[in-house]
């Protein structure tokens, strides 16, 4: 039994691209932007920060400082496109690999890093940044969107919510439902997709036999391949679904075809089940390059200013650094709270209990 | 006899089923050229072939639901679920399918399906890695539970829950899924029957139950008690469904006083159905009520605070004192 591993895989035509790996602005039927150079180079900016985050996390990782880390290097275009094209009321629901739409959204990155130090579950509050708490669970996340957007309706509300989820979760039985819901209730809601063609060791034909952008038609509604390292594609795209979903015109799935460039976390060895020739061929079409080219090609930015955000990611690096080890940890009777939200005599007794335990020690 | 760690002895088990039994299947998420998250089936899909070591999608409902449908058509799966926090989109299809068909056929299906779980803390994971959700499935008729502590059952025990025509959970403990030990593979004379306890250190003033990764804190702990001057009986239950009663009864007759450990919450768990088996039969045998040390009722915490959830050394001799104290 063997199979093809190139279906599913390619790069079919209907990818919605605005700018090439080499940097030049093309043009697509369906879906254009116009940005000024003040956001170009604003996209660049939140590009090379996220992917500092990201680097400084990875070392952090490796020097015992985190217990694992999820890395979103290569997908920076995906999450700050589909991040950007948000506006505030709109409510977000991650997986644990969105760092950039976190980022975007006004997280402190050191939020995250809490989760991965084993300090917290997640340390903010999601109706603060209108961000919610990273799922780890694969897929839970897409009905609780669904609701979240259905309440929205609810309220006559102008919003959306979008629900981030890779190309593996699309196997989850929650995620269908949440398709199935969406489509039913015509839910304000963009399901976004980062196809990064692998889940774990898995490639993307142990999840699907067609693209997956087309599983949204047999649902009941339009889904849309887009280069997933081209930001200004993915903002596009991603803006005109948002809009159409609080316009009362129901759901988008974006399928955003990109690519995990580092190991699925910190505990895993991608060299068992992929060539190395796979990450080069996708090294050429970095989402930050293209657009750097793309800037010096049309003047919008000149090396001073490269080193300007060069300077600004080595201090949001160095500060992250030193606020995650300075990160005091939980004191250990903070696991019995907020596990209610009322009074609960079980979890008072058992606190008692083993706060009388320590004391103890001390004696 | 070969040394080999907990996860090479499960490995070298569902190796040797493979080769006994053409019908015995390996599914679950990234088992085939990873060789599982723990490396647990490594090497199998190259030995055994795509078909026989399978790679699912990313659904557990699916991969437990289809295992029914092969065993259904005489193959013996042998699922993994990656991690203990995700058997729960699994739950549907083991607890009102797996569990109930055979009986609800009056016998004539058989369902040798193997759920093999990755449980417990002490890995320093992220949430939803450390679970440890026995009582879910011990609350459920129709399912075999069972829990491995050391390579020898580990290699053993995964033969036997393959062997089994019922649908058997298996945990495996995965912060010792490095420790080493002896396994005699040559021969099974030494097997131990697979719903059956095992005395793990006899000792004769007080009793240790336990299972899966608590087994080597309660050795540990057993050990410390010594220089106190106690002699603690250490048991380790191996099989939670069906419970070897004789061997735990026994025991709290001998020694009057049973501590029982698990890191799953206390309330509501495991120990529950012990203590209330032990009151229940040995009533008059008992110098103290019988104590249960185990996790908190809160849901597993970040893993900076997990070695306050979990049971230690101290926290079972803590309980040992407190046997003492009545
Ligand atoms: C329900 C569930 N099953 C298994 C896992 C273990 N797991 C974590 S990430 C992952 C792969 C996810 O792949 P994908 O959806 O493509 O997202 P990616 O990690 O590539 O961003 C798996 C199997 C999990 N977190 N949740
Ligand atoms: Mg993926």
């Amino acid at each position: 039994m063997t199979v093809d591993a190139s279906r599913g895989a390619e790069a079919p035509p209907e990818l919605v691209q605005l700018l090439t790996p080499e940097g030049e602005r093309v043009q697509h039927p369906d879906y254009d932007i116009d940005l000024t150079p003040e956001e170009v180079r604003s996209l660049y900016r939140d590009l090379v920060l996220v992917r500092r985050v990201d680097l400084e996390a990875v070392a952090l990782q490796r020097q015992g400082e985190l217990g694992i880390w999820a890395s979103l290097l290569g997908q920076e275009a995906a999450q700050i496109g589909s991040g950007r094209a948000l506006t505030d009321a709109d409510m977000a629901f991650p997986t644990y690999r969105e760092h950039g739409v976190a980022w975007c959204r006004d997280v402190d990155p050191l939020k995250l890093l809490g989760l991965f130090r084993g300090v917290n579950h997640g340390g903010w509050d999601p109706k603060e940044h209108n961000f919610h708490l990273y799922t780890i669970v694969i897929g839970s996340q897409t009905l609780h969107a669904v609701g979240y957007a259905m309440g929205i309706q609810r309220d006559d509300a102008t919003a959306a919510t979008i629900a981030y989820f890779g190309d593996g979760a699309t196997s989850q039985g929650d995620v269908n439902e949440s398709f199935i819901w969406a489509s039913v209730f015509n839910a304000p809601i963009v399901f976004f997709c980062q196809n990064n063609q692998w889940a774990i060791s898995e490639p993307l034909e142990k999840q699907t036999r067609i693209p997956l952008y087309r599983r949204a038609s047999g649902f009941g509604f339009p889904g849309v391949r887009v280069d997933g390292n081209d930001v200004f594609a993915c903002l596009a795209v991603t803006r005109a679904a948002l809009k159409n979903a609080r316009e009362g015109q129901g759901p988008t799935m974006i399928e955003a075809f990109t690519y995990r460039m580092g190991a699925h976390t910190s505990a895993d060895d991608p060299t068992r089940y992929r060539v190395a020739s796979e990450l080069e061929a996708w090294k050429l079409k970095d989402p930050i390059e293209r657009v750097k080219s793309y800037m010096f090609k049309n003047e919008l930015a000149d090396q001073a200013f490269i080193d300007e955000i060069e300077a600004e990611a080595e201090q949001l690096g160095a500060d992250l650094r030193a606020r995650c080890l300075a990160m005091p940890d939980p004191e250990p009777l903070a696991m019995f709270e907020h596990v209610y939200s009322e009074p609960h005599a079980l979890i008072d007794e058992e606190r008692a209990q083993y706060a009388a335990y320590l004391e103890g020690f001390e004696r | 006899m070969t040394v080999l760690s907990l996860s090479k002895a499960l490995n070298e088990g569902m190796r040797k089923a493979m080769e006994d039994d053409p019908k015995v299947l390996i599914m679950g998420e990234d088992v085939g050229k990873l060789g599982g998250v723990f490396r647990v089936t490594d090497g199998l899909q190259k030995d055994f072939g795509e078909d026989r070591v399978i790679d699912t999608p990313l659904a557990e409902s699916g991969i437990i639901g289809t295992a029914i449908g092969l065993a259904l058509r005489g193959y013996r799966p042998v699922c993994e679920i990656q991690f203990d926090g995700f058997v729960f989109p699994a739950a549907d299809q083991i607890i009102t399918q797996l569990a109930k068909m055979p009986m609800r056929s009056l016998g004539a299906i058989k369902l040798p399906v193997v759920v093999r779980i990755p449980c417990g803390g002490g890995i320093g994971a992220v949430e939803h890695h450390s679970e440890s959700p026995e009582a879910y499935f011990t609350h459920t008729a129709g399912l075999r539970v069972v829990a491995c502590a050391n390579p020898a059952d580990a290699y053993s025990m995964i033969q036997q829950a393959i062997q089994s025509d019922d649908p058997v959970i298996f945990f495996e403990p995965k912060r010792r899924y490095w420790e080493k030990g002896e396994v005699d593979t040559t021969s099974t004379d030494w097997w131990t029957p697979l719903d059956r306890a095992r005395v793990v250190r006899p000792g004769t003033d007080a009793t240790l139950l336990c299972y899966g990764p608590m087994v080597k804190t309660c050795l540990e702990a057993a050990k410390a008690a010594e220089e106190d001057g106690r002699d603690l009986e250490v048991v380790d239950l191996r099989s939670l469904n069906p419970l070897d009663t004789p061997v735990v009864l026994d025991s709290a007759r001998r020694t009057g006083r049973v501590v029982v450990v698990h890191e799953a919450p206390v309330n509501n768990g495991f120990g529950a159905e012990l203590a209330a088996r032990i009151t229940e039969q040995c009533f008059y045998h008992l110098e103290s009520p019988v104590l249960r040390v185990g996790g908190f009722s809160t849901p597993y915490p970040p893993s900076k605070l997990e070695e306050h959830y979990l049971p230690d050394l101290d926290r079972v001799l803590d309980a040992v004192d407190r046997a003492f104290g009545y």
